[in-house]
């Protein structure tokens, strides 16, 4: 399922044609595919190298010493960083595990209920509201984020949790996703089983379909946590209180603050680097049950 | 038993519309409802009497499509267009070259270190676009940046990152570097779909591994780089948080550098919201109009392609 596992075996040097030149030849390693490999992998890890290590450097050795030489200050910006505003920065970071975890949650939610009857019932109206739901991830999210402010301050919620929330329960890539999984997953014949027996139908879908359903369920869960939790445009215009911003935003009004007074320099730095960590660890725990082969799936058929 | 029959059978009408219930209401709540909201806002202007003081001074009344000869005639959301446009023929070719590069070494024979190399690569789309800004942002300041270290080693000439032309490169950099691994997965899970009897004729027939990318991978692949570069063309247009990000930095990113920073700018900096709608009503339909007009060529090239393959 999970494209991002190590391959169980190596089909490539397995397969007979690969072999047929001997076994001297098998073992020995392609010189290039691994070297371009491993500067893509530098490349994309200098950044957070370079962060892990400037965190550890307080406000003076950040512009003394040498970039990539850690220093010994990162107990001192930690609680740097603790004090700044009475902890501001812990409140940002549960604010983003709200938003993202309950958001992504009730998004899944809401893909399940849609995936499942998109791709089991056949209905009046079905592909025209397919397309039509499918067509919100077209529409850039600044034509909908200010009308969504406007609207919302109309109804008094904005600067509110809600606000940063509600436009972000409905993912038209998660219905999409959870539609095709769902019809992939889902047999036709289990689902008539289940009626035959004179269960309803929210029953059927919550003791039958929904647990065949759950590795699909899950990928969508994590692309919309990592949507949501990467969100800065909604935030920016939605919130002005500072009591409930997202990691985001919070990273961003302290580098506004920030870059006149290279005294809070580190302060930026550490905060980024604690903002880094949450979802690559999230990643590392969880990429066996992400299952990216979802997207080829959806481009071949 | 009959009667749960006749129950089960009127259930099944009626329950896909139950369970869309949902998806439908949020639809209409956050996306058609501030959708029409912004066409209606685009269609109207605030009429300023007198000095504007007073309850009755501003009037909201009817503009037909003032603000939209307003948008095309402004020439900041222009420029913030061509920069996006400049921006974009940097970002997307050498994303996508990278992220094909990086899919056809991880499917080639005898790579090493293959798992740790992907995971490294796909990193940086945990990592949030203002933090992935804000981190390469530091790497392009000359007081704390490694490359200006070295260069002030070797004794070369120190480019200013943040200004002119470099700060192109410097922007394209953040998201190429936030978004290769992504695509970079996608394309190597179409890869590794490619049934390995595929290559057998071509390897018997001594094609080299570069022949084989070529005339084989790289033609069975195209339906994901179609998707790809769908969705990047779609991003490229709609990028904000990267040079908002910067715009602490440098004075060189201006409040407008791009189309989207210049909306957020006339709705809540100038407070003109009908502006706003009217540009952003333009953004969308720029996007819709491109993206629709790939995905066609890219449809017919596919059927071309399909039609060749038929008659051989």
């Amino acid at each position: 399922m999970s494209s991002l596992t190590p391959r169980t075996s190596e089909p490539a040097t397995g397969t007979a044609p690969g072999t047929a030149r001997g076994p001297a030849r098998r073992r020995r390693i392609a010189p290039v595919p691994t070297l371009v490999l491993l500067l893509g992998a530098l490349y994309c890890l200098l950044p957070v190298a370079w962060v892990v290590i400037a965190s550890t450097k307080s406000g003076r050795e950040l512009f003394s010493t040498f970039t990539f030489w850690p220093g010994t200050g990162l107990a001192g910006n930690l609680s740097d960083l603790h004090a700044y505003r009475d902890g501001v920065y812990w409140r940002w970071m549960g604010n983003s595990a709200l938003y993202a975890g309950l958001g992504a949650l009730l998004s899944t939610c809401v893909s399940a209920f849609s995936g499942y009857a998109l791709a089991t019932y056949r209905f009046r109206g079905r592909e025209t509201l397919f397309n039509v739901l499918l067509a919100g991830v077209l529409m850039p999210p600044v034509i909908l984020a200010v009308p969504q402010y406007l609207l919302l301050a109309k109804a008094d919620l904005t600067d509110s949790h809600l606000a940063v929330l509600l436009p972000q329960i409905l993912s038209p890539y998660g219905v999409y996703l959870a539609r095709i999984y769902a019809a992939a997953a889902v047999p036709a014949d289990v689902v008539e089983a289940g009626r035959m027996d004179g269960a309803g139908e929210w029953r059927i879908f919550t003791r039958v379909a929904l647990p065949m359903m759950v590795p699909g369920l899950v990928t969508v869960f994590l692309f919309q946590f990592v949507a949501v939790w990467n969100n800065f445009l909604l935030p920016y215009i939605m919130l002005s209180d500072d009591e409930k911003f997202p990691i985001t935003l919070g990273l961003y009004t302290l580098l506004e603050q920030g870059a006149n007074t290279p005294a809070l320099y580190t302060l930026v730095i550490t905060g980024a680097f604690l903002a880094v960590l949450p979802l690559v660890a999230l990643f590392l725990v969880v990429q066996r049950f992400w299952s990216l082969d979802l997207l080829s799936g959806a481009v071949k058929s | 038993m009959r009667s749960a029959r006749r129950r089960g059978s009127y259930g099944v009408k009626r329950a896909p519309y139950l369970f869309l219930v949902p998806a439908t209401a949020l639809f209409l709540l956050f996306f058609a409802l501030p959708i029409g909201y912004a066409l209606w806002l685009s269609l109207r202007k605030v009429r300023v009497s007198g000095l504007g003081l007073g309850s009755g001074a501003r009037t909201e009344v009817w503009a037909g499509l003032e603000n939209y000869t307003g948008a095309l005639s402004d020439s900041e959301l222009l420029g913030g267009a061509l920069r996006v446009l400049g921006y974009g023929c940097i970002v997307v070719p050498v994303m996508l070259g990278l992220a094909l590069l990086f899919a056809l070494m991880l499917d080639s024979e005898r790579v090493r270190l293959a798992p740790f190399t992907r995971l490294a690569i796909f990193l940086p789309y945990a990592v949030p676009g203002v933090v992935a800004a804000l981190l390469w942002g530091f790497l392009y300041l000359p007081d704390v940046s490694p490359f200006y270290f070295v260069l002030d080693e070797l004794g070369l000439p120190q480019p200013d990152l943040l200004d002119g032309g470099p700060l192109y490169l410097a922007l394209s950099n953040i998201a190429v570097w936030g978004g290769t691994g992504f695509n970079m997965i996608v394309i190597y899970t179409a890869l590794r779909a490619i049934p390995a009897e595929v290559y057998e004729a071509a390897k018997l027939d001594g094609a080299t591994p570069l022949q084989i990318a070529l005339r084989i991978k790289i033609p069975m692949v195209a339906p994901s780089l179609v998707l790809t570069f769908f969705f990047s063309i779609i991003a490229t247009l709609q990028v904000f948080n990267e040079p908002t990000t910067l715009k602490p930095l440098t004075n060189s990113v201006s409040t407008t550098w791009s189309p989207l920073m210049k909306v957020y700018q006339d709705a809540f900096g100038n407070g003109d919201i009908h502006a706003a709608a009217a540009q952003a009503t333009l953004i969308a339909l720029v996007t819709l109009v491109l993206s629709f007009g790939f995905l066609r060529a890219a449809d017919r090239g596919n059927k071309r392609d399909a039609g060749q393959g038929d008659a051989r």
